[in-house]
């Protein structure tokens, strides 16, 4: 039996229209018109214990929708969902015990509480033996280094101390799968790869089964093995990041800033996308061209500040996938 | 039976310490209580000097009427739980639902600290100032002082049930400004805190001994003040617990019926 079950759900929102203007407010008194938004159309997938997922897609794809209905939050139109045997929305307590999810952009401690004082608050609202609850607490502290936050207040953490603190306190209760939804949105460099660190460490060294959403592709190759993307509703791909890649574009992005503005670089590897000031964007195929050959032609022949390599934003990745499957 | 009230106790205590912490607050409240208590008493007086008639209730007994009311205000069910109106608005209220616990209770719980810590803070000194330089008398006697604290139990289960209720309705409304315009000041009028309700006409009465809104003020400082008999005291507290029951079971039901339909606010 597989660990998390997700077999073609679906899942209708009723959202009430609005016409612009005032008369628009007014005619939305007397009667309101309904626009049926389809944010899961027939979504299926299997996790293993022991996966770490990224779920990735747009805005309003519908990846926080199938992360609500896992947790229970949400009820499905139609279709069958188990986690351990246990359909969410139907054995909510019993599933909320087991799971632990992390909003990013919300956060699960009290506002105007230090932070310890919500650790012990989600101790008693689990019912962890404190036993285990110290246990859990301090091997999380150790991880993400939270003593020195124990007595601040949640409102004046920064948003990287904020995010660990609330994966930690989504894992007091060792749960066996994590949702995280959006975990790196707005942190800075460090503190994102402070929590992928972390993400890794926890799925490696304690099996937890992890679920991630995110915009940012550097989470997703730091950490996923396996790789969904979600668009309207619908699962368009399920595969390794490698796979996913090569089947939707090869292709890198060189960006170089140049010493000397007026300089225009060729090369017969390279197309050119475009330019401002003196940073050109460049696309190669790394295939054709090892990308190290190219950098060091390159360096050779210009004068260059400064140069790098990146993949083709999710965004294009995606929209490329949207592409493929007549979505637009 | 300790592990399975220990989510919502955990809550209720935290949420106390809280609201504790606003002192602030608490000062306004006082003083602004204290200048609406004068003004209300006043006016009966007023009221008492310009009429000969009998009237259902002694001055003294109005003016004690008055100042238990300023002294609980806080108890009055007249908005929905601020800490879930904004959980409902930021949608943080995801994830009151990934906790083991049940969601009424749970709520149940964090809005008896909403109700009770204010007026927790506010009503003693309130209480001992009234009694001591406003006019405000003592309990009529020792039975009639531990049925008061028996009913204002009563109360505050009662008040907290409607505040839950009240709370349910932002899953459909979201802001709750529309709900607290309209109920506050019926409730306001129907619990006596305009006019005493023994003061309403005949008619009325027989109106205001079926809701509920009876329980939450007035019968208990009537208790209070002798002016429902102590022989009395059961078909009081009788009539809270019926209410009581209705109201947590009708909140349960709407809860229940919110989450299936349940729109989480932002992505």
């Amino acid at each position: 039996m597989p660990h998390i079950l997700v077999d073609n759900i679906v899942k209708t929102f009723r959202i009430a229209q609005r016409r612009p203007g005032l008369w628009g407010a007014l005619h939305g008194v007397v009667r309101r018109e309904y626009r049926a938004i389809r944010a899961l159309d027939r979504v299926s997938f299997e996790l293993d214990p022991g996966e770490l997922v990224g779920y990735i897609g747009p805005n309003g794809a519908g990846k926080s929708t199938t992360v609500k209905v896992l947790s229970g939050i949400l009820v499905p139109d139609s279709g069958r969902c188990e986690i351990d045997g246990r359909i969410p929305w139907r054995n909510r307590i019993a599933n909320a015990a087991n799971i632990g999810v992390v909003f990013g952009q919300r956060t699960q401690l009290w506002w105007d509480l230090p932070v310890i004082e919500s650790f012990d608050l989600l101790r008693d609202i689990y019912r962890i033996g404190s036993g285990d609850y110290e246990r859990a607490r301090d091997e999380l502290a150790a991880l993400m280094d939270l003593e020195p936050l124990y007595d601040v207040p949640v409102r004046q953490l920064s948003l990287g101390q904020r995010m660990r603190c609330d994966l930690a306190a989504a894992l007091l209760h060792a749960p066996s799968v994590l949702f995280l939804d959006e975990p790196t949105i707005g942190l800075d460099a460090v503190s994102k790869l402070a929590v992928r660190d972390f993400i890794k460490r926890l799925n490696r060294e304690r099996g937890v089964t992890v679920v991630l959403t995110t915009h940012d592709m550097d989470d997703i190759e730091a950490l996923c093995d396996r790789v969904m993307v979600i668009g309207h509703g619908k699962i368009l791909s399920d595969s390794t990041l490698d796979d996913l890649r090569a089947r939707v574009t090869r292709e890198r992005r060189l960006i170089i800033d140049l010493l000397d503005e007026g300089q225009a670089i060729e090369d017969p590897d390279v197309t050119f996308i475009s330019r401002s000031g003196n940073r050109v964007h460049l696309q190669f195929d790394p295939d054709r061209v090892p990308t190290a050959a190219l950098i060091s032609r390159i360096t050779a022949k210009y004068a260059i500040k400064d140069l790098f390599v990146e993949n083709p934003p999710i965004e294009e990745i995606i929209s490329r996938l949207y592409d493929e499957h007549e979505l637009r | 039976m300790q592990s399975f009230v220990l989510p919502y106790t955990a809550v209720l205590s935290a949420r106390f310490r809280m609201i504790l912490q606003y002192r602030a607050a608490a000062i306004a409240g006082f003083v602004t209580q204290i200048g609406w208590g004068a003004i209300r008493v006043m006016a009966m007086e007023a009221f008492y000097r310009s009429t000969s008639a009998p009237q259902p209730m002694h001055l003294e007994d109005v003016v004690t009427y008055i100042w238990l009311g300023q002294a609980l205000l806080g108890l009055l069910p007249w908005n929905p739980d601020t800490e879930i109106r904004n959980m409902v608005r930021s949608g943080t209220v995801a994830y009151e639902l990934v906790r083991p616990v049940n969601l009424y209770t749970y709520w149940f719980s964090r809005s008896m600290a909403f109700r009770l810590a204010p007026t927790f803070m506010r009503s003693i000194p309130l209480a001992i100032l009234a009694l001591l330089f406003f006019g405000m008398q003592a309990p009529a006697s020792p039975e009639a002082l531990l049925f008061w604290l028996a009913a204002t139990v009563g109360a505050v289960l009662l008040s907290t049930a409607l505040t839950v209720i009240l709370s349910i309705t932002l899953m459909w409304t979201i802001s709750g400004e529309g709900v607290s315009f309209l109920v506050s000041p019926l409730i306001y009028f129907l619990a006596g805190m305009v006019i005493p309700l023994p003061l309403f006409p005949d008619w009325a009465q027989r109106v205001l001994d079926i809701l509920p809104f009876r329980g939450i003020c007035d019968a208990p400082f009537r208790l209070y003040m002798g002016h429902i008999p102590a022989t009395e005291a059961w078909a009081v507290l009788f009539h809270q617990l019926i209410w009581i029951v209705i109201l947590v079971a009708f909140g349960a039901w709407l809860l229940s019926k919110a989450t299936r339909r349940l729109v989480v606010q932002g992505g």
